[in-house]
């Protein structure tokens, strides 16, 4: 039995095409993935997300322990700020990547749903000798994506008491807003501006045809996992399971801004050695012509020669063209080699090209 | 919705309907749901062999690449040149306008081991 998210009810009214996805019981696309993917480029979508992970780390030695898993630095991590890292094993691959909320009184981490229970096992085999309690509030909340150029307008024109206008990249408010204990966050997994929410589960029935109001004078259209994928995927956002598995490093990932090598923490050494010693193998943005896409699993070739793998890839619907992400030989990385993919025995030309493949104008 | 009773279908969802001694193949309703947008279509061309339960070509969406398996063996005589450009006419109508290639059957009696319509939308709807 898949598990459900608070909205899979509407979803199912809505025509929603549902797919298992990590254990849940999701919608895939409402009508069409390229639409859906359009309408958060160029006005707004709104996403089921409640599938993520929710953790919550209270007791006087919290920090300790987000700073003994996470791979980035949070000591100096403000109150009302959120922070992507990895968690990383002794080895120093990746187990997961996650966002980071420090609150007031505790700490919050939004893991992947694929990951949860092994986040969960984990934060509870390193937590010997600490001070803290970890409780998993994933069934008890609910949390929505709202991506896309109006929605900062659109919804601190609305909920003005929230202070969502004045929220900083990465920053989060949290707080009651009519009687219902929310956190939102200006963060997103679209490349586009947006905010995340979380609020309780059984609030969820309210929120969203709420928040689906405020869209009356824009175009609010929901939008599934399709858009989702292929929305990271030109943001080059990693994806776990693709960019990151327990086989890579967060440094052979191009996530170095995530590694805080100046603090200890589980992985830190192998990682130092990755960093002094340079990547074997780096995460490139290929760019290729024509419609076929390259897709994970396929080989990337030079001269002959399997130098990499594909680690996803689509038609972008934003650019029109094939791109992908892939894992090349450190030597054959630098923006411009041109190197091919076979496409199930077609051999095609792919362009090294930096990432990400799209970035939204800045308002 | 139920799949028209004017033709056969096979197993991995590409529909054929005789037409005036030739055999139209396309895909069904059920397999575009299942693709979602399809962003390109690789057909062999015009003259080529196809063979019953083989690959003729691939299909693409967003979200993945499938091999179409032609339903009939015979020679390709004509393709459907308007997906190069439009591969989404397959989304919005697959039973017509969406068709993939028309084949001059070596032996018409193999659209008798594909399933019929009402057996099809039964196996179908069993996913």
């Amino acid at each position: 039995m898949s598990l459900r998210t608070p909205f899979c009810d509407l979803h199912e009214r809505m025509g929603a095409r549902m797919v298992d996805f990590a254990g849940w019981r999701m919608p895939l696309l409402y009508s069409s993935i390229i639409e859906e993917h359009t309408t958060c480029r160029h006005h707004a979508a709104i996403f089921d997300i409640s599938h993520m992970g929710r953790l919550i780390l209270t007791g006087p030695d919290a920090e300790k322990l987000v700073e003994k898993v996470a791979t980035r630095k949070v000591a100096d991590q403000k109150v009302g700020r959120a922070r992507y890292a990895l968690v990383c094993n002794e080895q120093g691959f990746a187990l997961d990547d996650i966002l980071i909320y420090r609150y007031e009184e505790y700490w919050l981490i939004v893991c992947n749903a694929s990951n949860r229970d092994k986040i969960v096992a984990w934060l509870n085999r390193h937590v010997a000798g600490l001070k803290v309690q970890i409780a998993d509030r994933t069934a008890e909340t609910a949390m929505i994506a709202l991506q896309g150029p109006d929605v900062i307008d659109m919804v601190s024109t609305k909920i003005y008491d929230a202070g969502i206008a004045g929220l900083k990249r990465y920053a989060f408010t949290a707080g009651r807003y009519m009687g219902i204990e929310y956190t939102i966050s200006r963060t997103g997994y679209t490349g586009e501006d947006g905010i995340e929410a979380i609020f309780p589960a059984n609030t969820a029935m309210l929120i969203w045809p709420y928040i689906s109001s405020l869209g009356e004078d824009h175009p609010l259209k929901p939008a599934g996992l399709g858009a989702r994928d292929t929305l990271r995927l030109e943001a080059a956002m990693p994806l776990y399971g693709h960019e990151l598995d327990e086989q890579h490093d967060p440094i052979s990932a191009g996530l170095s801004f995530a590694v805080s090598l100046d603090k200890d923490f589980i992985g830190r050494d192998a990682l130092a050695k990755v960093a002094e010693q340079g990547p074997r193998q780096k995460l490139v943005g290929l760019s290729m012509e024509g419609r076929k896409a390259a897709r994970q699993g396929h080989a990337v070739l030079a001269a002959g020669k399997v130098v990499g793998v594909v680690t996803s890839g689509a038609l972008s619907p934003t650019l029109g063209h094939p791109i992908a992400m892939a894992y090349v030989d450190a030597d054959k990385s630098a923006d411009g080699t041109m190197l091919s993919v076979d496409c199930r025995g077609a051999n095609l030309d792919a362009k090294v090209v930096p990432l990400p493949f799209y970035k939204a104008a800045k308002k | 919705m139920a799949s028209p009773s004017d033709r056969r279908y096979s197993k991995s969802h590409e529909w054929a309907k005789k037409d005036n001694g030739q055999v139209t193949v396309g895909i069904s309703q059920f397999a575009v749901d299942e693709l979602t947008d399809i962003t390109y279509v690789e057909l062999p061309a015009v003259g080529a062999a196809v063979r019953a339960g083989k690959a003729f070509g691939e299909i693409e969406s967003v979200k993945a690449t499938s091999e179409l398996f032609s339903p009939i063996s015979g020679k390709i005589v004509a393709v459907n040149e308007q997906l190069a450009d439009d591969p989404g006419l397959i989304n919005n109508d697959p039973w017509e306008a969406g068709w993939l290639i028309r084949v001059q059957p070596s032996n018409a009696t193999e659209l008798d081991a594909l399933l019929d319509s009402q057996a099809y939308d039964a196996q179908a709807g069993s996913h």
